[in-house]
C-alpha cells in the first residue's frame, strides 16, 4: 500500500468513528446551546445505551455468538435496535432532567454541572453492579462484507454506520431548521426570557433537548458496540471526553460545528493513529483542542463563549 | 379607536416582591377595551414589573390581575399570551440569528395549530412592507428602528386583545419614534387595546387616551391624556416646564 492508499484507508476509517463523536457531541452542544449546562452525564448516558442495545439484541434473540444477518432480518433488527436504545436513552435523559436538573435551574454556578457529574457516577456503577467489571462482548450482527475503493477497503459496517449517521443528523437539522418545535428550540437558545414571552414552554423545550441530545448519544453508543464489538461499564469516559472535545472544538452551542468537530476528531484519531502511533492518539486530539481554543475562543463555528463551567 | 368601557385588564392593588425588594406597593391600574392607556414614570419606578406581571413572568406577593374577567396572575406565560395578551419587550428581544419570517412565526406559537397564518402574515406585511420585502433577512442584522417593526409586528402574530409595549421609543431617532407612535395609534385603531410604558412622556401622552403615573412603586397621577400633559407636576418633572 502506498502512503496515498493508507491515508485514505484512515480517511475512511475516521469518517465512520467521527460520525460516532459527532452524535455524541450533538447532545452536549444542544444541551449547552439551551441552558449554558455542561452534562457530564451524557458520558454515562451513551456508555448505559451499549448495554440498552445488547439487551435489546438478547430480546431480540441476537447474542454474542449469533451469526451475522443479512437482507430483511438486518435491516428489520437495526431498525428495532436503533428505535428502542434511542428511545430508552431519550427517556433517561429526560429523567435526569426531570429528577436531577429542573430544580437546579436557576442555582447559579457550577452546581448543576457538578450534579451531572454525581449522575454520571450512579449510572456508571449501576452499570456496574450489574454487568460486572468484565467487558461483554457485542453481537456482531452486520456482515463482513469488503469492498476495494482504489487500496483502500471500505467494510459494510462503515458504511452502514456513516449512512446511519448522516440520515440522523439530516432528521436533526430537518427539526431543529424547518418545524415548528425546532425554530422554538432555535429560539429558547437564543433568548429564553423572549421565547418564554413568546408563549413557548421552555421547560418543554429544555425536555425535548434532553431527549433528543439522550437519543442520539444511544445512536452514538450503538455505534461503539458494532464498531468495536464489546463494551463495558468504563467506555463513557475516553469516548465521552473525545465527542465533548468535538463539541466544544466545533463551538459549543453550535450544531453544525458538533458534527464539524466530530469528523475533525475521528479523522484525528485515525490518521494521527496512523501516521504517528496509537498511544499519541489523545495528547494529538487534545492537544489540537488546546491550539484551537488559544485561537479561536469560540470554536470553528461557534457562537457561544462558554460562561457557566 | 373608542374605548367600549368594557373593563379588560384589570390590576387590583397589586405588590410585588424580588427578594426583601419591595417593587410595585399596592398599584391599581384599569385598561378598557379599545384604549391607549400610557404608564409613565422615571427609571426603577417599577414600569418593568408591572409588565412582567401582566405577562406572568414576575408573581404578585398580594393583590391580583385579571383579564376579561378572569384572574391571570397565577398562570403560565403561554396560557396569558394564548388569552390574547402579546408583548412587544423593552429592548426587542428578538431572536436575532433567526430571519424575520421565522420571528414572526415564533410570535404565532401559541396559535400555531390554528389556521391564518397567512391571513395575519398579509395583515403585517401590510403594516410593515419592509418585513416582506426583506423576510428571509436575519433579525439581527436589521437596524433598530427595523427591529421595533418586526417587535411589534411579531406580538400581532397572535391577535392580540391586548398589546403591552414596553418603551418601544427606547433607542430610536426621533424621526423614527414619530413612525413607531402613528403605527401604534394605527394598530389601535384597528382595535386593538395597548398598554405602553414609556419614558418619553409627551410623544406617549400625545397618542394615549389615558395614563398612569409610576413612582418607586406607586401611583401617583391617573387621568386622561389631557390632563396629564395639563398637571403642573408632569410638566415640571418630564416635559422641562413650569
Amino acid at each position: 500500500m502506498s502512503t496515498v492508499d493508507v491515508l485514505l484507508q484512515q480517511i475512511v476509517n475516521g469518517l465512520a468513528l467521527g460520525m460516532m463523536y459527532a452524535l455524541l457531541a450533538l447532545g452536549f452542544t444542544m444541551v449547552y446551546g439551551i441552558i449554558e449546562l455542561i452534562n457530564f452525564s451524557h458520558f454515562s448516558v451513551f456508555m448505559t445505551g451499549t448495554f440498552v442495545g445488547l439487551v435489546v439484541l438478547n430480546l431480540m434473540g441476537v447474542t454474542a455468538v449469533s451469526k451475522s444477518l443479512t437482507g430483511f432480518a438486518l435491516v428489520g433488527t437495526l431498525v428495532v435496535l436503533f428505535a428502542a436504545t434511542m428511545a430508552t436513552t431519550g427517556v433517561l435523559g429526560v429523567l435526569i432532567e426531570r429528577i436531577c436538573l429542573r430544580s437546579l435551574r436557576h442555582v447559579a454556578g457550577t452546581a448543576p454541572m457538578i450534579t451531572t457529574i454525581g449522575v454520571a457516577f450512579i449510572l456508571i456503577n449501576t452499570m456496574l453492579l450489574i454487568w460486572g467489571p468484565q467487558a461483554q462482548r457485542f453481537p456482531q450482527l452486520l456482515p463482513n462484507w469488503r469492498w476495494a475503493v482504489g487500496a483502500a477497503e471500505v467494510t459494510f459496517k462503515q458504511v452502514v454506520l456513516f449512512v446511519v449517521g448522516l440520515v440522523l443528523m439530516l432528521a436533526l437539522s430537518h427539526l431543529v431548521k424547518r418545524t415548528t418545535l425546532g425554530k422554538a428550540m432555535r429560539a429558547t437558545a437564543q433568548d429564553a426570557d423572549a421565547a418564554r414571552m413568546m408563549g413557548i414552554d421552555v421547560d418543554r423545550v429544555v425536555v425535548l433537548t434532553f431527549f433528543l441530545g439522550s437519543a442520539l448519544a444511544g445512536a452514538g453508543s450503538l455505534f461503539f458496540g458494532l464498531y468495536y464489538g464489546f463494551t463495558g461499564y468504563y467506555i463513557g469516559y475516553t469516548t465521552g471526553l473525545r465527542a465533548f472535545t468535538s463539541a466544544v472544538l466545533g463551538g459549543i452551542g453550535s450544531i453544525p460545528g458538533a458534527v464539524l468537530g466530530g469528523l475533525f476528531i475521528g479523522l484525528t484519531q485515525s490518521l494521527g493513529g496512523q501516521l504517528v502511533g496509537v498511544k499519541w492518539t489523545d495528547v494529538i486530539i487534545f492537544s489540537l483542542l488546546i491550539i484551537v481554543m488559544v485561537f479561536r475562543p469560540n470554536g470553528l463555528l461557534g457562537a457561544h463563549v462558554p460562561q457557566k463551567a | 379607536m373608542k374605548a367600549s368601557g368594557r373593563v379588560l385588564l384589570n390590576f387590583c392593588d397589586v405588590h410585588t416582591h424580588y427578594g426583601s425588594l419591595h417593587v410595585l406597593k399596592g398599584v391599581s391600574y384599569e385598561i378598557r377595551e379599545g384604549e391607549i392607556v400610557a404608564l409613565l414614570g422615571g427609571n426603577a419606578s417599577g414600569k418593568s414589573t408591572t409588565m412582567k406581571t401582566v405577562l406572568g413572568l414576575v408573581r404578585p406577593s398580594e393583590g391580583t390581575v385579571s383579564f376579561r374577567g378572569q384572574p391571570i396572575h397565577a398562570l403560565r406565560t403561554s396560557e396569558i399570551v394564548r388569552r390574547g395578551i402579546a408583548p412587544v419587550p423593552e429592548g426587542r428581544r428578538l431572536f436575532p440569528r433567526m430571519t424575520i419570517l421565522e420571528n414572526l412565526e415564533m410570535g404565532r406559537y401559541t396559535r400555531r395549530a390554528e389556521p391564518g397564518w397567512a391571513e395575519e402574515l398579509d395583515r403585517v406585511f401590510g403594516l410593515f412592507p419592509l418585513l416582506k420585502e426583506r423576510r428571509h433577512q436575519l433579525a439581527g442584522t436589521m437596524s433598530g428602528g427595523e427591529q421595533q417593526m418586526l417587535a411589534i409586528g411579531r406580538a400581532l402574530m397572535t391577535r392580540p386583545t391586548l398589546l403591552c409595549m414596553d418603551e418601544p421609543s427606547m433607542g430610536l431617532a426621533p424621526r423614527l419614534v414619530e413612525e413607531v407612535f402613528d403605527i401604534i395609534r394605527a394598530i389601535n385603531e384597528q382595535g386593538t387595546t395597548i398598554f405602553v410604558i414609556e419614558q418619553n412622556v409627551n410623544m406617549a401622552l400625545s397618542i394615549a387616551h389615558r395614563g398612569y403615573v409610576l413612582q418607586m412603586g406607586e401611583v401617583v397621577l391617573a387621568g386622561s391624556a389631557q390632563e396629564l400633559l395639563e398637571n403642573p407636576l408632569i410638566r415640571k418633572a418630564y416635559l422641562g416646564s413650569g
